[in-house]
């Protein structure tokens, strides 16, 4: 039986049910000790000197250091990026001579208990001397230290013949479009724990998410350790949407004193300090201008933006602003395209990705795009879209652009027929007069719509082993993580299909390094496809070991046997003899005759997934919105969310992250904003400021998931699903909003705020 | 984000939590603990000595007095208020403010007591006293005293209690026959706090217009704010879209508090569109005089 | 009744002793003033099912009963609850023991992605079933908007307690 496709149980649910999970604050050792880090309150100072003799004094605590105490470890590294020259503006684990947001961490205290380190990191002090903060991305660069300035690169892409298709141009239209700063914000907040095994000489590092790999090895690095003495461990994660498992200064902190005092060293975030610490994400302004042809057919695209990277640059580098440059185009078929993308530090909290990073904030600036021009030509907004589509016929498309490192080529898609369907689902056309109808009689409702190309399965390869035991269970070790999506039981169904087991008999190990030598981790996307390929190719090659194996233990000819729920089976003899898989792997134990021959005993395998391109999942969302015109509240009173993801390997969990998705999508249209003070004071540091959408806010959500565009990239024909919720809310919802204000264009700016429908209404009316 | 070290009481008698109120340095009282217990989490609050209200008993009464005056004791539950049949037929605009306090789990456990010291700009349990002329009761070392809410409300976030008293109760006079009431708030998410609040007393005459309205503005000044002068301009009006206009339009004057996340244009615009609902649903609320 | 703890550091924080039952067993807690009662439950009692996700009683991932009612278990110091019954996710199934039916609700409608939340949604339903499984669904929607959650968007939670109410025993005929 396939259970591939199929809305199987999470296998992660039950301990979670229990309250049986393992968070990072879960995690405990015997003499821990808790860490406390003092964080600067100024925006952007000289540090003249930090005075730690009180805090030192302070009932419980253990040590206290500053800048000065870790100058030898080097700034936190940044992952694969084209880009020259960032290594300047890498962060300190702890801030020496400036400080440059507010948030920054400037001193640890360590302390027999949590209260007893807060306590005490109160008493530290700081001399600062205030300089301008720089707030805004758009403004002309300043200093970041005496010698750099605050833009430490460009990006820069393009083809065809920009300037030539102005002069041929039916109408070149400009906007001025604005993305404001919002986050992951998952519920649980970052925390790491680490203790150092004198024993073994091994650092572990425990409470980790998304790159264990990779922060492994650079932790190794900075603290000059084999990468094999240290060892990260992934337990439940609660929430990752791309700001967690970073490697911040508080991880490479807690191995260091770990390492230094000799006893584990505990380190939960609190709130505070995660909504000003941890990653932001989406802060751009885009100055966009299109030559357009009388059919409405776009010449050229140039793009211009300023991309808020915060103080310093982190581990992604300018990932970001690269996949906004890269990833612009989306469903459209573009002549000349020319992108210049101002990569600026500003006096915030630095920015890296989060859900759909580049594309939630280039699907609003290319769907604002389209609604303009579909006013401007006097074009209907769907046929403006229609026109200009990549057709099906087309596929694969190669876009002379790259992004993440990798060409961008389209792998398959049908864009018009799932506008279709979306359009059919949503009930446009009925949706059309009823707006009519209800504007007739003085209310302000409008529909709108954002059309998307997402990404996933960023290679280059991922690796699995699976193994059988005795007991017939199946183990899969894979260097992927999870992040709370339901990687196991994914995987799990993909290993149970190729192998011919019940996937709740596969145990998927993920998120340690100590099981697995190399690992990619949880991120773009990626999981499914390239670890579910790999899963997929190793269930096949254990297969075959097995019934091979289990035909010389029958004496039958292997092309009779078969493997059903872990049992190999004749299939020309239904009542013949059997083999549980788990005597099959016994038969291959070290020592077995049959073991003998073998490169390596045990019914085990290794499998690699390789791949060059990215899977291109693709999306439609309509909206349908009414304005409060006494408060300007924008109710959305319908959502539509169409995703071709060409293989769904759970549907209901498709759904899941569709819907979760977009509720975080929704956050950043109409609620979530990290605003700030001229001065550069943080003003949303609590969750009662920072407007994470409750049950109350959601709208009626339709979901179609449609499989009309296998990708021919990977065996089982996948693409990710975890970003296309979130994709285009801010797109379809500027959209709808824009509509039922006259369709004027007026909407520029994320998010969407009660006061500033206010003040376009009262545009529209004045 | 965990609470400074304090010292803990809890005393069972309110004479007791005074004289501990009265001797400790740097005490404070806690009742439901919905925003003290934030305020000490994020050591915004830093006391020496936390004094518990929660044992002592005789706090959490509601009763109605003979001339109809509705006497809430400081520690009654909001939860316990929201479906209290006495509240629902004195104060009804309470039960309609309270749906809209935090939610029903943090009403579970805050007071109305704890509501009105904490003194919130734009909580709603303040704007109801200031809407309602309430009187609060306060007790301390010299006995117990009344005072009119406006008293009371000094100041922003600033009770008028001495540092040794205690709220004990808040007595909220009987509504005239007929009076049509309303509470109405705008806030980004559901529980939120309010941007701006209205509280609406509509009380008819024997002709059906309107003999009395009190008016009373939440998260606009620092402290709930009455509005005289709509009030005035509605007395002897006939209840409809001319009266409520006029008395929405003076909020035209308002001068309200600006913060950087909310301008005073915006606050001043929704207390007008506020009231002007608050207005029309109080009036279709109204019986017979 | 208190007692002075002595560190090596010597530092002093007075100790309260605590009387209450957790999951229907009585316990006895040694904790200074200043510990909440979230913090108690899964430092003291390792019960880590309650988790903390602001501290500032805003996001409800804390959420437990408190003598029958959801509160925020940030919100209340572990001292407040002398003489109170405290019941946690942890004690909505036996270990071992088959899960709750609202639990099961929670698996079958996919209302769990990384579960950080689960334990104070599945306290609160459980606390508004209990005391009205008739509600109305914009009642259900309206009581369920004081915990916060990251993943789901809320359509699976929605889904699993609606699926639970309407099988949940009811005292009296509806």
């Amino acid at each position: 039986m396939n259970v591939v496709g199929k809305s199987v149980a999470r296998l992660e649910d039950p301990p979670l049910l229990r309250g049986q999970g393992a968070f990072a604050a879960d995690i405990s050792f015997p003499r821990q000790l808790h860490m406390r880090v003092v964080r600067a309150e100024v925006a952007h100072a000289l540090l003249v000197s930090v005075d730690v003799a009180a805090a030192l004094d302070a009932p419980g605590v253990v040590a206290v250091w500053t800048g000065e105490d870790v100058a030898a470890i080097p700034p936190i590294p940044f992952r694969a990026t084209k880009l020259k020259g960032l290594e300047p503006y890498c962060q300190p684990i702890l801030a020496r001579g400036r400080v440059r947001y507010v948030g920054e961490p400037v001193a640890v205290v360590f302390a027999e208990d949590a209260a007893l380190a807060e306590d005490a990191a109160d008493l530290v002090m700081m001399e600062l001397e205030e300089l301008p903060a720089l707030l805004d991305a758009a403004a002309p660069p300043g200093n970041f230290d005496t010698t750099h300035a605050t833009e430490p690169a460009v990006v820069r892409k393009g083809y065809g013949a920009v300037e030539t298709t102005l002069a041929g141009a039916h109408v070149v239209l400009e906007l001025d479009l604005y993305i404001g700063r919002h986050s992951g914000v998952p519920l649980e907040t970052r925390g790491a724990i680490a203790r150092h095994d004198a024993a073994t000489d091994t650092l572990e590092l425990h409470g980790t998410a998304k790159k264990q790999h990779w922060n492994r090895d650079e932790i190794a690095r900075l603290l000059g350790r084999p990468p094999s003495s240290v060892h990260l461990f992934e337990g439940h994660v609660g929430g990752g949407f791309g700001v967690r498992g970073e490697l911040y200064p508080e991880d490479l902190l807690v191995c260091l004193a770990a390492l230094r005092l000799g006893r584990p060293v505990k380190w939960i975030e609190d709130r505070r300090e995660h909504l000003i610490a941890t990653n932001h994400s989406r802060e751009q302004r885009h100055r966009i201008r299109a030559a357009v042809d009388a059919e409405g057919r776009i010449l050229s695209i140039e793009n211009t933006f300023f991309h808020d990277q915060g103080a310093y640059v982190r581990t992604h580098g300018a990932r970001v602003a690269d996949m906004s440059a890269g990833l612009l185009l989306g469903p459209y078929r573009v002549p000349a395209y020319r992108v210049t993308g101002h990569f600026r530090l500003t006096n915030k909290t630095p920015a890296a990705t989060y859900r759909a990073p580049g594309r939630f904030e280039g699907s609003f600036v290319r769907e604002r795009l389209m609604d303009a021009i579909a006013a401007r030509c006097g074009i209907d907004r769907i046929e403006v879209r229609r026109r200009n589509f990549v057709t099906a016929a087309e596929m694969p498309y190669t876009r002379p652009l790259d992004a993440l490192g990798t060409d961008v080529v389209l792998d398959s898609g049908d864009y018009a027929l799932l506008l279709d369907k979306a359009l059919a689902r949503f009930g446009w056309t009925a949706r059309q007069e009823e707006v009519a109808r209800r504007r007739a009689a003085g209310e302000a409702v409008g529909l709108g719509l954002g059309v998307f190309v997402e990404k996933s399965g960023l290679g280059p390869s991922d690796g699995v082993r699976m193994s059988v035991d005795a007991s017939g269970t199946v183990e899969l070790v894979t260097g992927a993580a999870s992040v709370g999506q339901g990687v196991e039981t994914a995987l799990a169904q993909i290993a149970a299909d190729a192998l011919g087991v019940d996937y709740r008999r596969v145990r998927v190990v993920r998120g340690r390094t100590d099981r697995i030598e190399f690992g990619s981790g949880a991120h773009a996307s990626r999981v499914t496809v390239m670890s579910g390929s790999a899963t997929h190719l190793a269930g096949l090659a254990l297969r075959e070991r097995a019934l091979e194996t289990a035909a010389t233990l029958l004496q039958a000819p292997r092309e009779v046997l078969r493997i059903e729920q872990g049992v190999v089976r004749r299939s020309d003899l239904p009542d013949g003899p059997t083999l549980p898989i788990g005597e099959v792997a016994r038969a291959l134990a070290p020592g077995m005759p049959l073991a003998r021959g073998q490169a390596t005993p045990g019914l085990t395998t290794e499998s690699w997934f390789h791949s060059d391109h990215m899977a291109y999942p693709y999306g439609v969302h309509l909206a349908q919105v009414a304005l409060d015109r006494g408060t300007g509240k924008v109710s959305v009173e319908h959502y539509l969310v169409a995703y071709d993801v060409g293989r769904a390997v759970n549907p209901m969990m498709v759904e899941g992250q569709i819907a979760g998705g977009f509720a975080q999508g929704l956050g950043g249209a109409l609620y979530e904003e990290f605003r700030y003070d001229e001065r550069g004071q943080p003003l949303c540091t609590t969750l009662a400021d920072y407007l994470i959408p409750t049950i109350a806010e959601m709208p009626p959500l339709d979901i179609l998931v449609t499989e009309d565009a296998p990708s021919p990239l990977n065996p089982l024909g996948v693409k990710g699903a975890g970003e296309g919720g979130t994709n285009a809310v801010g797109a379809a919802i500027a959209s709808a909003v824009d509509d039922a204000l006259g369709g004027r264009g007026l909407v520029t700016r994320l998010p969407i705020t009660p006061r500033e429908v206010l003040r376009m209404l009262g545009e529209i009316e004045a | 984000m965990k609470p400074p070290p304090f010292a803990y009481h809890d005393p069972r008698t309110l004479d007791e939590a005074i004289a501990l109120l009265a001797g400790l340095p740097n005490a404070r009282p806690l009742a439901g603990g919905q925003s003290m217990m934030p305020m000490l989490n994020m050591r915004f609050a830093q006391p020496d000595h936390l004094v518990d209200l929660n044992r002592i008993t005789g706090l959490e009464t509601v009763e109605v007095e003979p001339d109809g005056t509705l006497a809430i004791g400081a520690m009654a539950r909001q939860r316990d208020l929201e479906r209290h049949p006495a509240v629902a037929r004195s104060c009804p605009m309470m039960v309609e403010a309270l749906g809209q306090v935090g939610h029903r789990q943090t009403r579970n456990r805050g007071t109305i007591g704890g509501s009105l010291c904490h003194l919130d700009p734009a909580a709603e349990l303040p704007l109801v006293a200031a809407a309602s002329d309430a009187v609060v009761v306060a007790a301390g070392p010299k006995g117990r005293r009344e005072a009119t809410f406006a008293d009371f409300a000094r100041g922003f976030m600033t009770p008028g209690l001495d540092p040794d008293e205690v709220l004990v109760a808040v007595r909220l006079p009987a509504l005239p026959a007929g009076a049509g009431c309303c509470f109405l708030e705008f806030a980004r998410r559901h529980g939120d706090f309010a941007i701006v609040a209205v509280a609406v007393t509509l009380v008819p005459d024997a002709a059906g217009r309107i003999a009395l309205a009190r008016i009373a503005l939440g998260g606009v000044g620092p402290v709930p704010l009455r509005l005289p002068e709509a009030e005035a301009a509605l007395r002897g009006a006939a209840p409809g879209a001319d009266a409520f206009g006029q008395a929405a339009a003076t909020t035209r004057h308002l001068d309200p508090m600006e913060d950087a996340l909310v301008p005073a244009w915006y606050r001043r615009h929704l207390a007008g569109v506020l009231l002007g609902r608050a207005l029309a649903t109080a009036a279709g609320r109204m019986g017979r005089a | 009744m208190t007692e002075t703890l002595h560190t090596e550091t010597l530092h002093a924080e007075t100790l309260h002793q605590v009387a209450l039952t957790v999951n229907g067993r009585p316990v006895r807690l040694q904790v200074p003033a200043r510990r909440t009662l979230a913090e108690a439950l899964r430092e003291e009692l390792g019960l880590t099912g309650t988790h903390l996700g602001c501290e500032h009683g805003v996001c409800g991932s804390c959420t437990v009963l408190m003598d029958g009612a959801p509160v925020r278990g940030c919100l209340v110091l572990a001292v407040q609850a002398e003489g109170c019954a405290i019941r946690t996710v942890e004690g909505l199934a036996p270990h071992g023991a088959a899960l709750h039916p609202l639990q099961q609700a929670f698996a079958d409608h996919h209302a769990v992605q990384c579960g950080y939340c689960t334990p104070g949604f599945l306290m609160l339903a459980l606390a508004i079933l209990e005391e009205d499984p008739d509600m109305t669904e914009a009642e259900m929607v309206e009581r369920l908007s004081s915990n916060l959650c990251r993943c789901t968007g809320y359509v699976g939670i929605l889904r699993a307690v609606r699926a639970a109410a309407a099988s949940w025993p009811r005292t009296r005929p509806a």
